[in-house]
C-alpha cells in the first residue's frame, strides 16, 4: 500500500570544495537504467552552496529532476544538516528508490537518513536491477568471508537505499539534447543548524594514489614474497604509466599503504588494463577489480581463481615472468621510439 | 563520563577458506574474535577514560550467548564492566534491527538517557558485515551527532575534537558531547590484557539483556525488524574468454601478451 504513493529514482549528487564530484554521474548512469526499468523519472539532490551552475550537466548525464539546495551552512560536508535536509526531502518528494556512493559521505549520511525514515539500507553495493516480478530494487553486494554474492531486497519499507561503490559503473557521456527540470528547494534556516564545526581540513596528497583515476593498474599480491620483490610491480607499473595496486594482505604486511589496497575493504576499480601479479583472486579482491576492461594475470597455480577474471593469463613463475616482460617492454618501447624519432 | 564501546563478535578472518567445489565457507577452527577495530575503540575509549577522573567504560555486544566471551576479553583489556544483549528474537537482524537495540541498551544503561559527556564509540566497519552503517545509524536513533573515520579524539571538556580521514585528506571536526564516533584502525595500537583485568574477567558478571528488558516488541527487533532481506546467495559466473599461456624457457608467452595488449590497444 505505502509502496504505491513512492515514485522515481533519486540519486545524491557528491560536492567537495563545491565542485560537483565525478562519482555523481556514475549514481546517474545506474538510476537512469534503473528508472527506465520502471518507466519513472530519475531526480539528482545536490546540497551545496552555489551547485546551481551544475544542474545542466547533471541533466545531460541522465537526470529527469534536479533539487538544488543552496545554503552556506551545506557549503561543506557535515553530516547533521545534511542528513536532516535529505531526510525531510525525501519525506517530500517520496521516491521509490535512494542511491549514494559509497564514499565517506554517502557512507555516513545514508546510515543516518535511513534510520530517520525507518527503513533498510544495503551498503557497498557492486550491482543493482529491478525485480521484473514485483519492481522491487535487487542490491547485491559481495557475501563475506567467501566467494559468494548476496542479493538483497527491501520488500515493503520506502524508500529502498543502497550505497554503491564509486567506479562500479562507468559514466552516461553527456547528452546535450537532454531536458529537464531545475527545482530550487528552500527551507526554514533552522534546519541548517547545527552543533559540529569543521575546523580545519588538510589535503593530504599520500592518501592520494589515484589508483581510481588510472587507466592502467599494476597490483602485486602476497606471491611477491617481500616489501623489496614488491618493486618489480612498481617497476612495471612506472613503465606502464599505471598506478599500483596490492591486495589486502599485502597492504597488512606493509608493502604498501592503505590506499593501494584494492577490494572489498579497498578500493574499486575500472581501468582499461588490470595486471594482477601473485595474486591468487579472492572474492573480496575480485570486487574491487572484475569489471575492468581487459585483466591479465600471472601466477603459477595453474587454478587460482583470478585466471577465471583474465583476458589472458600467463601460468609461470612471476620471478621469471615479470623481469622478462620488463625487459622486453623496454626493448619495444626503444624500438618504436627508434622507428618515430 | 561513560564512553560506551559497541563491540561486535566476528568469525576470525584468516580462518575462513572457501570449498572451491561448493562455494560455501569452510571455517577451519572456527574461532571468533573481537571485530578488530573495536579493539581500536575499546583501546580509545580506555586511554580516555585513563585521562578523567570517574569516567567508566562500558562494552556492549548484542549477539549469541557465546559473545560474552568476547566481551570478557574486552574486560581483560580494561574495560569497566559489559552487557550482552542476547535472545533469539534478536537473530536475523539487520542494521537498522540492530542499531535500535544497541541504541536502547544505551538509553537503558545511561539510565534514561545519555549524559552531557557520554560518548560512544565504535568500528567503522565489522569484518563479517563489512557495512559500517550500525554506529550512524544507532546516532540517528539517539539523535546524537555522529564522526566517521576518525583517528584522533581530542577531548575539550564537553566537547570533542575528531580528525576524520577522508579521500582527500583529514577533516578536523569539534562537536560537543554526546556523540558516536566511528574509528579506523590508524587511532591506535591496541594494548593487551593486564593481569588484573584478566582476574576481574574471570569472575565478573556479564549482564544478559533480553528485549523485554529493554522495553523493545519482537516488531522492532530480529528478522520481523529488519527492512532488509537476503533474497539470494549465488557464485558470482566468471566470464572472460581466458588466452592462457604456459610460461617457458622459449619467451613466446610473453611475446603473446605483449602482442595482445597492442593488439587491444592498451599499451
Ligand atoms: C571481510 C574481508 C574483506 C577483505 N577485503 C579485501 C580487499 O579489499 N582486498 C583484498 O585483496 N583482499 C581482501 N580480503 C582478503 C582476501 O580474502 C584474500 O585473503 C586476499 O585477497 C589474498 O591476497 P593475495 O592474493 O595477495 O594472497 P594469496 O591468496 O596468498 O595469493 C598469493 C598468490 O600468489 C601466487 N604465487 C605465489 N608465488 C608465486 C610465484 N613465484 N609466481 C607466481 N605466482 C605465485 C600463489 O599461487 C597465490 O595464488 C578480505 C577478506 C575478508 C574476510
Ligand atoms: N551486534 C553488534 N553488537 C555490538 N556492536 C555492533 C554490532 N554490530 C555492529 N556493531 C558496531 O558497529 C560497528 C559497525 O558494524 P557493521 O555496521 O556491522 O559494519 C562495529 O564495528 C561495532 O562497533
Amino acid at each position: 500500500m505505502i509502496a504505491l504513493t513512492y515514485k522515481g529514482v533519486m540519486v545524491l549528487g557528491e560536492q567537495r570544495d563545491g565542485v560537483l564530484h565525478p562519482v555523481t554521474f556514475e549514481l546517474l548512469a545506474r538510476g537512469r537504467e534503473l528508472s527506465d526499468k520502471l518507466g519513472e523519472a530519475l531526480s539528482c539532490v545536490v546540497l551545496g552552496c552555489g551547485m546551481e551552475r551544475f544542474a545542466e550537466e547533471i541533466i545531460q548525464r541522465g537526470a529527469d529532476i534536479v533539487y538544488i539546495v543552496d545554503n552556506p551552512m551545506l557549503r561543506r560536508f557535515l553530516p547533521r544538516p545534511y542528513s536532516t535536509v535529505l531526510a525531510r526531502l525525501m519525506k517530500e518528494v517520496k521516491p521509490e528508490i535512494v542511491l549514494a556512493a559509497a564514499t565517506t559521505q554517502g557512507r555516513t549520511i545514508l546510515p543516518v537518513v535511513a534510520a530517520k525514515l525507518n527503513t533498510g539500507l544495503t551498503a557497498d553495493c557492486t550491482g543493482l536491477d529491478i525485480d521484473p516480478v514485483d519492481r522491487t530494487l535487487l542490491q547485491t553486494r559481495p557475501a563475506i568471508g567467501g566467494n559468494v554474492m548476496a542479493t538483497i531486497k527491501t520488500p515493503v519499507a520506502r524508500p529502498q537505499m543502497a550505497t554503491v561503490r564509486p567506479k562500479s559503473q562507468k559514466p552516461l557521456p553527456p547528452d546535450k539534447t537532454r531536458c529537464g527540470q531545475v527545482v530550487l528547494k528552500t527551507y526554514e534556516s533552522g534546519i541548517f543548524e547545527t552543533c559540529e564545526e569543521l575546523v580545519d581540513v588538510v589535503k593530504d596528497r599520500t592518501q592520494d594514489v589515484n589508483v581510481q583515476d588510472a587507466d592502467i593498474v599494476v597490483s602485486g599480491g602476497k606471491g611477491l614474497k617481500s616489501r623489496d620483490n614488491f618493486r618489480m610491480v612498481e617497476e612495471l607499473a612506472e613503465l606502464l604509466g599505471a598506478a599500483v595496486g596490492a591486495t589486502r594482505d599485502v597492504v597488512d604486511l606493509g608493502w604498501v599503504s592503505y590506499p593501494h589496497q584494492i577490494g572489498l575493504s579497498g578500493r574499486t576499480v575500472s581501468p582499461k588494463l588490470y595486471v594482477a601479479i601473485g595474486i591468487s583472486g579472492s572474492v573480496q579482491h575480485l570486487a574491487g577489480m572484475q569489471t575492468s576492461e581487459t585483466v591479465v594475470a600471472i601466477n603459477k597455480d595453474r587454478d587460482a581463481q583470478i585466471f577465471k577474471v583474465a583476458d589472458f593469463g600467463i601460468i609461470g613463475d612471476l620471478f621469471e615472468v615479470v623481469p622478462e616482460l620488463i625487459s622486453k617492454l623496454k626493448e619495444r618501447s626503444n624500438t618504436k621510439a627508434g622507428r618515430e624519432g | 563520563m561513560r564512553i560506551y564501546v559497541l563491540l561486535k563478535q566476528v568469525p576470525g578472518t584468516s580462518d575462513v577458506k572457501m570449498d572451491e567445489e561448493t562455494g560455501t565457507m569452510v571455517r577451519t577452527e572456527h574461532k571468533n574474535v573481537i571485530n578488530p577495530l573495536d579493539e581500536n575503540a575499546l583501546a580509545e575509549a580506555i586511554r580516555l577514560r585513563d585521562t578523567i577522573p570517574q569516567a567508566k567504560v562500558t562494552a556492549i555486544s548484542m549477539g549469541p550467548l557465546h559473545a560474552q566471551k568476547a566481551l570478557r576479553e574486552a574486560i581483560a583489556l580494561g574495560a569497566d564492566d559489559a552487557v550482552l544483549l542476547s535472545h533469539k528474537h534478536f537473530g536475523g537482524s539487520d542494521t537498522l534491527a540492530t542499531g535500535k537495540a544497541l541504541a536502547q541498551a544505551l538509553v537503558n544503561l545511561a539510565g534514561g538517557s545519555l549524559g552531557p559527556d557520554d560518548l560512544i564509540l565504535c568500528g567503522e566497519r565489522a569484518t563479517d558485515g563489512e557495512t559500517g552503517q550500525v554506529g550512524p545509524m544507532v546516532s540517528a536513533i539517539l539523535d546524537v551527532p555522529v564522526v566517521t573515520y576518525v583517528r584522533k579524539i581530542v577531548l575539550e571538556g564537553r566537547h570533542i575534537v575528531a580528525e576524520r580521514v577522508v579521500e582527500e585528506g583529514t577533516e578536523v571536526v569539534r562537536l560537543p558531547l554526546p556523540a558516536v564516533i566511528t574509528v579506523v584502525k590508524d587511532i591506535n595500537q591496541p594494548g593487551f590484557p593486564t593481569l588484573a583485568g584478566k582476574l576481574k574477567a574471570k569472575t565478573c558478571d556479564i549482564p544478559v539483556l533480553i528485549p523485554d528488558d529493554l522495553g523493545l516488541s519482537r516488531d522492532d527487533i530480529g528478522l520481523s525488524g529488519s527492512p532488509t532481506r537476503v533474497v539470494k546467495i549465488f557464485r558470482p559466473k566468471l566470464s572472460r574468454d581466458t588466452v592462457i599461456h604456459q610460461q617457458d624457457t622459449s619467451g613466446v608467452a610473453v611475446d603473446a601478451l605483449l602482442d595482445f595488449l597492442e593488439e587491444r590497444g592498451v599499451i
